[in-house]
């Protein structure tokens, strides 16, 4: 290609405090290509994408876009050139409008006055313009998480952006959802538009993007054309090893125990909804991972939560063998052998400023202490166990939650989790937020549970992990199961259906 | 005439609670809690009856009284946008502060403890027996103006969109260049210069000022503001209520048929009602009270 590049980074250098996030990170991206950034969690594309686009500024290293050496401008001097963020977690207003966030900060104004009326006439026609669908007058709360991502997009773009950053885009996305934004950012693309893809899914880079730069602890370290790579090959780059995708093979035939956790007919009110879980039945088995598949927000959340007694049930039944757990406190079921992986580490799983070795006796401290007083050195011996078996880093046993990232903060959660004396585990979104490696790591202790006979209950919005986990799979949506069967009777295509609501049948 | 009599008194009664309340809804949504209400009050009245006496003229007196408003709003906004420091906190030891200081220049200039000299008010003594002097006030006719004007600034214009977003996702407000600091700055100034007029006409009605004279009116209009879920109107609705249920309160209390104290919880008890989501759903802006 003889054009000039649409974004070039050279020698970027950023540090925090001790923490080098990037050193040597460098980007090329031609104008009108999709672009994968990939790498794990802590490798540094976030700072960099966030260099791009004004936030941080770098301490060493050039950023041009197109050809204009802009290194260290400011947000308002990105988006005045046409570079947008959309953002991992929405930066959107739940209150107000769609139409009212898309324009918020450049309002159009009559008279001195804000012109609602035109700021939905001209959302409507940029959303006709790129296919991005969304209904203007709706107050953004009460949109799905793919509307809202949508709007985001529709942000961006109503400031001029010609040059997208996305930040891990699909992490809430069903797969339609995902197709419908891979289309759209298709046509974006052929209608001129540079995009900037971070993720760590291959799979997504395989689809959609054109060219892929791989990062690893802060630098870049290979660039690749997305046609003459393979998933392996990516990983490869990102890990620096080489790295069992899918898991390896299957054992089939497994012998499955006797029915573990035992769910009759429960319904669970939900902070907006009356019946958030709308009579559900089922069974897990010891020596099996059920999957929960199914679109965030369908009740999974609830269903977890009222299993592990942190929400009230309407009504059914909940038992671990003949154990009613609805007459147990959280700790009760604990000690019935239930151990809980929560979804949000961070509100649930971890206190952040505890120590490691605080955070991996939360819940259990019962069981360290002596005369009603913490046994200090029962918990630093539980600690450097538990460290040196799930490879904790840093592993100074004193350091803050906090100080970890995220793959090791959900390793200290799991690392806890296992350690109890239980029979059913729950784990919620296990691997969210967290790199290839830890993925890896955290799959195989899932698996290893359920070899060793524990019954495992997995939820999951990624389903490809479902699939690659599970011995049978159910899909909730509304409320409700919809459909529940064996692993071989699955596949994307045929769950895809059960997860928007397009199908369902008698589970 | 009974009625019309009730009517006026009761609008009399709600004008210090229109104002205050106005003065509450904006900071509230710009996610600035407004427990200073009481104080803006305070030193609202104080700077009038000051103004009043020196140059014995009631707008001059309007104009200080809302000078010391912006001032008392200024360090407020400095203490709890600037320096972040707790809105609650700062908002009790401002009350307490606005308390203590009239009193030092009640002493200092007045010598005296308890009230100031009669000053200059707008039209003439004892406004609520005569229907023309009532009229001729113009803090009453601002006071029945503030509310829609407030309805509109925050629920029509490009300031009042970004109030809305800035007391809800300030960070998203940021992210796309709304400047979120001064937004907020001005939020509270507002508060303060609405809710020191409150003060303003208390002092001026009663051409005088009287030590702590604004005795919790501006909690109430706060209680107003949230009774009233943080929207304008409704907070103004509230306010009439509340005034209307205190000009019960007088009526009663001349006929003695049931202890005036527990009218005077009415405002107090709704509000209680209101917030436990009796009446509805009760959301405070998302970012309110919470430094960044």
């Amino acid at each position: 290609m003889s054009t000039m590049p649409a974004v070039r980074i050279t020698a970027v250098e950023k540090r925090f405090g001790a923490v080098r996030a990037n050193q040597g990170a460098a980007l090329e991206v031609m104008p009108g290509e999709i672009h994968a950034l990939v790498g794990e969690n802590g490798a540094g594309k976030s700072t960099l994408m966030k260099i791009l686009s004004g936030m941080l500024r770098p301490d060493a290293g050039t950023i041009e876009v197109g050809g204009r050496d802009v290194t260290g401008w400011s947000t308002a001097q990105a988006i005045a050139a046409g570079v947008g963020m959309v953002h991992q977690h929405f930066m959107l207003v739940p209150t107000l409008t769609v139409a009212e966030n898309v324009v918020l900060g450049r309002e159009p104004v009559s008279v001195g006055t804000f012109d609602g009326a035109r700021a939905r006439l001209e959302v409507e026609e940029l959303s006709a313009q790129s296919g991005l669908v969304v209904p203007a007058d709706r107050l953004v709360a009460d949109l799905s998480v793919g509307e809202a991502q949508r709007v985001e997009i529709l942000k961006t773009l109503y400031r001029g952006a010609r040059i997208l950053l996305l930040d891990e885009p699909t992490a809430v996305l069903s797969p339609p959802e995902v197709a419908e934004l891979w289309k759209v950012l298709r046509r974006l693309r052929d209608g001129g538009a540079t995009i900037i893809l971070i993720t760590h899914k291959l799979d997504e880079v395989m689809a959609v993007t054109d060219r892929i730069t791989v990062m690893r602890q802060g630098a870049t370290v290979e660039r690749m054309a997305t046609r003459s790579t393979t998933p392996e090959g990516i990983a490869k780059a990102m890990v620096g090893r080489d790295i069992a995708l899918g898991g390896g093979p299957r054992t089939e035939t497994r012998a499955v125990g006797a029915p573990a956790l035992i769910v009759r007919d429960l319904a669970v009110a939900g902070a907006r909804v009356a019946r958030a879980v709308d009579g559900i039945s089922f069974e897990l088995r010891a020596g099996e991972i059920l999957g929960i598949a199914g679109v965030e927000g369908n009740g999974q959340t609830e269903l977890l939560d009222a299993i592990a007694g942190l929400r009230r049930t309407s009504s059914g039944s909940i038992r671990i063998g003949d154990r009613d757990l609805l007459a147990l406190d959280v700790r009760g079921r604990g000690l019935a052998g239930l151990s809980h992986i929560p979804e949000d580490r961070h509100k649930r799983g971890l206190i952040l400023d505890y120590s490691i070795a605080d955070n991996l006796i939360l819940g259990q401290q019962h069981a360290f202490t002596r005369n009603g007083v913490l046994d200090r050195a029962a918990i630093d011996a539980h600690a450097a166990d538990r460290i040196a078996a799930f490879d904790i880093r840093p592993t100074d046993a004193t350091l803050p939650a906090r100080a970890l990232s995220g793959g090791n903060q959900q390793k200290i959660v799991i690392a806890r989790e296992m350690a109890r004396d239980f029979s059913v585990l729950l784990a919620a979104q296990p691997t969210r937020g967290v790199d290839v490696g830890a993925i890896e790591f955290i799959h195989a202790q899932l698996r290893a549970a359920r070899d060793a006979g524990k019954a495992v209950l997995l939820v999951s919005a990624e389903l490809r992990e479902v699939l690659e986990l599970s011995d049978r799979v159910a899909v909730m949506y509304g409320g409700r199961i919809v459909t529940i069967r064996e692993r071989h009777a699955c596949s994307e295509e045929i769950l895809g259906p059960f997860m928007t609501g397009a199908a369902r049948e008698a589970a | 005439m009974g009625t019309l009599l009730f009517l006026g008194q009761t609008l009399r009664i709600a004008i210090p609670y229109l104002f205050a309340a106005a003065g509450g809804a904006i900071a509230e949504r710009a996610g600035i809690v407004s427990l200073t209400l009481e104080g803006f009050m305070l030193g609202g009245a104080f700077g009038a009856v000051i103004g009043s006496f020196y140059t014995e003229s009631a707008w001059m007196g309007m104009l200080c009284g809302a000078l010391v408003g912006l001032l008392l709003g200024a360090v407020h906004a400095v203490a709890s946008i600037r320096y972040r420091a707790d809105q609650i906190v700062v908002g009790v030891a401002l009350n307490l502060f606005v308390v203590g200081a009239t009193r030092f220049f009640l002493q200092l200039a007045f010598d005296s403890s308890s009230n100031s000299p009669r000053v200059a008010g707008f039209g003439g003594e004892g406004a609520s027996g005569n229907a023309g002097a009532f009229l001729a006030n113009p803090l009453i006719w601002l006071g029945i103006a503030v509310i829609p004007a407030l309805a509109w600034l925050v629920g029509r214009t490009t300031f009042g969109l970004r109030v809305r977003a800035v007391g809800e996702h300030p960070v998203a407000a940021q992210s796309v260049g709304v400047p979120v600091t001064r937004v907020r700055y001005a939020a509270v100034l507002l508060s303060g210069l609405f809710a020191s007029l409150g003060g303003v006409y208390l002092a001026l009605d009663q051409h005088q000022f009287t030590d702590s004279m604004t005795a919790g009116r501006g909690f109430i209009a706060l209680a107003a503001v949230i009774f009233g879920r943080w929207d304008p109107k409704r907070a103004g609705i509230a306010c009439l209520l509340f005034a209307a249920a205190e000009t019960l309160q007088i009526r009663l209390q001349a006929a003695q048929l049931i202890p005036s104290q527990f009218v005077a919880m009415i405002p107090y008890l709704l509000t209680i009602v209101a917030v436990a989501g009796v009446v509805g759903r009760s959301t405070p802006p998302a970012a309110l009270g919470k430094a960044e």
